[in-house]
């Protein structure tokens, strides 16, 4: 599994780099498009993933120590922590934007200098965020697999291999997540 | 070739071994849920050797075409798709393939004494990603084709044509899965599983090359990933990053392409030289000379081929200072190259060389090797290459590397591998005969294309300019005599099948832990557990077989 | 993958570390309120690294992991900062060339490839 979130960096990480040498061209339309961002949302997201970090984190040693009930207990919180992101992402950001006219390609009425500028940078909002949501959702699915295995019985003290590898997937969603956070919804400051 | 150890020798059955894994189980389940690395290698053979023969009659179609200045039979629209389709079908679905998942996935386990690699359903796994994006591929050919080139540079490929690169980019992305899983199985396997006894420095050279391989398919693959992806995105949603409209730079697109796709050609090369590797030693019966700078160099051009991406770009409006560092690192990136040409002739040296037809192929590969990476180093200067990019010389250069040295690379590992992996024996004769055809038909195809490039025809154009008819018909000439010479193997190596001579386990006496088995192998490759003893290449010494103990 | 001997990691460590994570978010979002010019961007970046090494180390089981771990998630690192920096570098030397007004408004003396402020 580390391998394969190897490879996930440099799936990122094209974007990622992309993204950078926008912002070193355009930094200030980049920056009032970061100021459409709701900090509130963004934060709040990234609290809702540390938490479920720890869940699975906790998840992942309740199966090593072979507690079932305690390891289904956690990744249904961790599941719902998810959950929890992706309907703020989906439902009050996402949405939002959408509504304000600040959606590429779909619905982009921003007028302002740079305006496409501020479009460019929109696109990398939606490609980073909506990729990391892709990786969400994969991982709630991931989740409901693991509870449901977990459910009958499947891992035990010294045989909960799966939790463990789901576990490394699951932290590294949070720490891109923790990564997008300043670099979207921060940059240049928000005075 | 007796041992210390004799009596827990156990000799691998002479002759055709009764039950292997091609007969273990029958019946088309058999072979299509398969976790064997076995029979997953043929899967793969058959579905590249198809992928093959669809590059090759792009291939065909564009030379014949070319046989006349204002195009024989095709359409300029029709040609470029011709030659996207023999690029892409090429690289991704033949080349990049061909010996990691064919020869790599049978050899890699017997190499290292082991049962099967790590992750055996996510082999098949791969296989069946592979199959996926071939389907993909199959679909964008069928529904009319792609026309911006096998490197899809924006913006003409997100915003300007109007054939299937959505579904074209979208088979290179899948594809890319294919190799990652592939990648990863095998840097898991070759950690984890060698046989007792093999330490890193008695590996084979093979499974040197194949790591490094890996390596690169690990960290380069995801981004041709995200760049298909962004690809995709762009011509769906009608806005982008490449779009200078917007400010975007289609030039960043080539940075990322590139960054991908410098490697993605160490990906096409090294493999082969790991077989060349073996081949050399097998056929001089000498260590390889200088093993571990061998071993090294291969990591060497792995890691140096990361830095080196600017090189496809020094025209594309990079800055000047960007070239200058990335032509730089281009020379650097010879030399672990030049290592292994050189450690590979000072093994000849001496030794007792023999010429069947796997030693032929490895001799052309390092002198069309040779050929292709000197004029690598031609167009890595950057003066150089103002005049030479996009013409035929940059044409030429890159099928000598890919064709002179992969190809040949492949070819003779199926032949050198062949009686181990179906426990019969080609015809000698026939083998040779086609290795050479091959040779004199590669290079009348490929050599006068280096002088049209320094006369100045450009690459990717169906029409040309009067003057350069004779060496582009002497070019179409050469490719059907290559032609017939990639066709002659398809007939006998299949005739072998039936009616080849039985192999038995060790027909070139090599060494290695993959000739310690009978042929075919078993099911679960070995016997008992090798252990071993002696470096690679021990040849010249006694004893002749590892030592092995019960598993 | 599989360590040979499992470390489990104790309660009390986690839910320090997920307080930890917590105010570094705090942290970071304030400071972002807060000019510091270029800085905003080095602040906001450092903390992000710290955090996203608290999670690979304690919540990843990196500190605890066999050596070939460690190199995958270095190589993993650095090969994203080769990708990161180099292309950096050609858009970052690249001379910007004045746009065809300045150039006309130049005396025709001038008229030869300068660079200029940026149209």
């Amino acid at each position: 599994m580390w391998i394969f979130l190897c490879t996930e960096v440099l799936f990122f990480g094209g974007l990622l780099a992309s993204y950078n040498i926008y912002r070193y061209l355009y930094f200030s339309a980049f920056r009032t498009g970061s100021h459409h961002l709701a900090v509130v949302w963004g934060a709040t997201n990234t609290a809702v993933l540390i938490c479920s970090s720890l869940t699975m984190a906790l998840a992942v040693r309740a199966a090593q120590m072979g507690k079932r009930n305690l390891l289904i207990t956690f990744l249904v919180l961790t599941l719902i922590f998810g959950l929890a992101f992706l309907a703020i992402k989906f439902g009050f950001e996402w949405r939002h934007e959408y509504l304000d006219g600040l959606a590429p390609g779909v619905n982009f009425t921003y007028t302002g200098p740079n305006a496409r500028h501020v479009e460019l940078f929109m696109f990398f909002y939606f490609a980073l965020t909506g990729l990391h949501a892709l990786h969400m959702i994969v991982g709630a699915g991931v989740m409901i697999g693991l509870i449901i295995m977990a459910a009958r019985g499947a891992f035990s003290k010294g045989h909960c291999n799966a939790v463990e590898i789901a576990g490394l997937y699951w932290h590294f969603v949070d720490i891109v997540w923790i990564f997008l956070f300043p670099l979207l919804y921060l940059i240049g400051g928000r005075y | 070739m007796g041992t210390a150890n004799a009596a827990a020798l156990q000799s691998p059955a002479e002759g055709y071994a009764a039950e292997n894994y091609l007969n273990a189980k029958y019946g088309i389940k058999s072979w299509l849920l398969t976790t064997d690395h076995k029979r997953i290698a043929w899967l793969y053979f058959l579905s590249t050797t198809f992928f093959f023969i669809v590059g090759g009659l792009a291939a065909t179609l564009m030379r014949l075409n070319l046989i006349q200045p204002q195009g024989l039979l095709l359409e300029p629209e029709t040609y470029n798709k011709m030659f996207t389709i023999h690029g892409t079908v090429m690289i991704f679905f033949f080349l990049a393939p061909a010996v990691p998942t064919v020869l790599g996935n049978f050899l890699i386990p017997m190499m290292i004494g082991a049962r099967d690699v790590a992750f055996p359903k996510l082999n098949l796994l791969s296989w069946y990603i592979f199959i996926t994006a071939g389907m993909v591929l199959l679909y964008s050919v069928i529904a009319g084709g792609v026309d911006t080139g096998w490197t899809f540079y924006t913006p003409l490929s997100t915003s300007y044509v109007n054939t299937h690169v959505i579904s074209a980019a979208m088979a290179v992305f899948i594809s890319g899965f294919s190799s990652i899983l592939t990648g990863l199985n095998f840097i898991v396997t070759i950690h984890k599983m060698r046989a007792p006894g093999l330490t890193w420095f008695r590996l084979p050279l093979f499974i040197w090359a194949l790591y490094a391989t890996s390596f690169i398919f690990v960290l380069a693959m995801p981004v041709i990933a995200i760049t298909m992806v962004l690809v995709m995105l762009e011509r769906f949603f009608h806005v982008g990053i490449f779009d200078p409209a917007l400010g975007g730079d289609p030039v960043l697109f080539q940075h990322l392409f590139w960054f991908f796709g410098h490697p993605e050609v160490y990906i096409l090369i090294l493999p082969s030289m790991g077989v060349i590797s073996e081949l050399i030693a097998a056929f001089s019966r000498r260590r390889i000379f200088g093993y571990s700078l061998v071993a090294f160099s291969s990591f060497g051009i792995a890691i140096v081929s990361f830095i080196v991406w600017g090189h496809h770009m020094f025209v594309s409006g990079q800055s000047v200072y960007a070239g200058i560092f990335f032509s730089a690192m281009s020379m650097a990136v010879a030399i672990p190259s030049a290592i292994k040409v050189f450690n590979w002739t000072a093994t000849l040296y001496k030794g007792s060389i023999s010429f069947e037809a796997p030693m032929l192929y490895a001799l052309g590969f390092i002198g069309l090797f040779t050929i292709g990476g000197l004029t690598g180093v031609f167009l890595a200067t950057m003066g150089l290459d103002v005049f030479l990019h996009d013409t035929y010389f940059v044409v030429a250069h890159f099928h000598y590397v890919m064709v002179g040295g992969a190809i040949m690379g492949y070819m003779g590992g199926l032949h050198y591998w062949w009686p181990k992996m179906t426990g019969k024996m080609y015809p000698d004769y026939w083998a040779r005969l086609s290795a050479f055809i091959i040779f004199v038909g590669f290079n009348l195809t490929f050599g006068p294309q280096f002088i049209l490039g320094f006369l100045g025809m450009p690459r990717r154009y169906a029409i040309y300019p009067a003057q350069f008819q004779t060496l582009n018909i002497m070019s179409s000439a050469g490719a059907s005599i290559l032609a017939v010479g990639y066709l002659m193997p398809m007939i006998y190596l299949i005739w072998s099948l039936k009616y080849g001579a039985d192999a038995g386990p060790n027909p070139w006496k090599a060494k290695g832990l993959e000739w310690e088995t009978a042929s075919p192998p078993p099911t679960h490759n070995f016997e008992r557990t090798p252990v071993v003893t002696e470096e690679a290449y021990a040849y010249g010494s006694e004893p002749a077989h590892a030592a092995t103990v019960a598993s | 993958m599989p360590e040979n001997v499992v470390h489990i990691e104790s309660k009390k460590l986690y839910i320090t570390i997920w307080f930890a994570l917590l105010c570094f978010t705090a942290l970071t979002t304030g400071v972002a309120y807060i000019d510091l010019g270029p800085f905003n961007t080095v602040v906001a970046l450092v903390i992000a690294i710290f955090k996203a090494s608290l999670v690979v180390f304690f919540f990843m089981h990196a500190r605890h992991s066999e050596r070939l771990v460690r190199v995958v998630i270095a190589c993993a690192v650095f090969w994203l900062l080769i990708l990161i920096s180099i292309s950096m570098t050609d858009f970052a030397t690249r001379k910007r060339m004045p746009g065809p007004q300045w150039f006309q408004s130049q005396p025709l003396i001038l008229q030869h490839l300068q660079p200029g402020p940026t149209s």
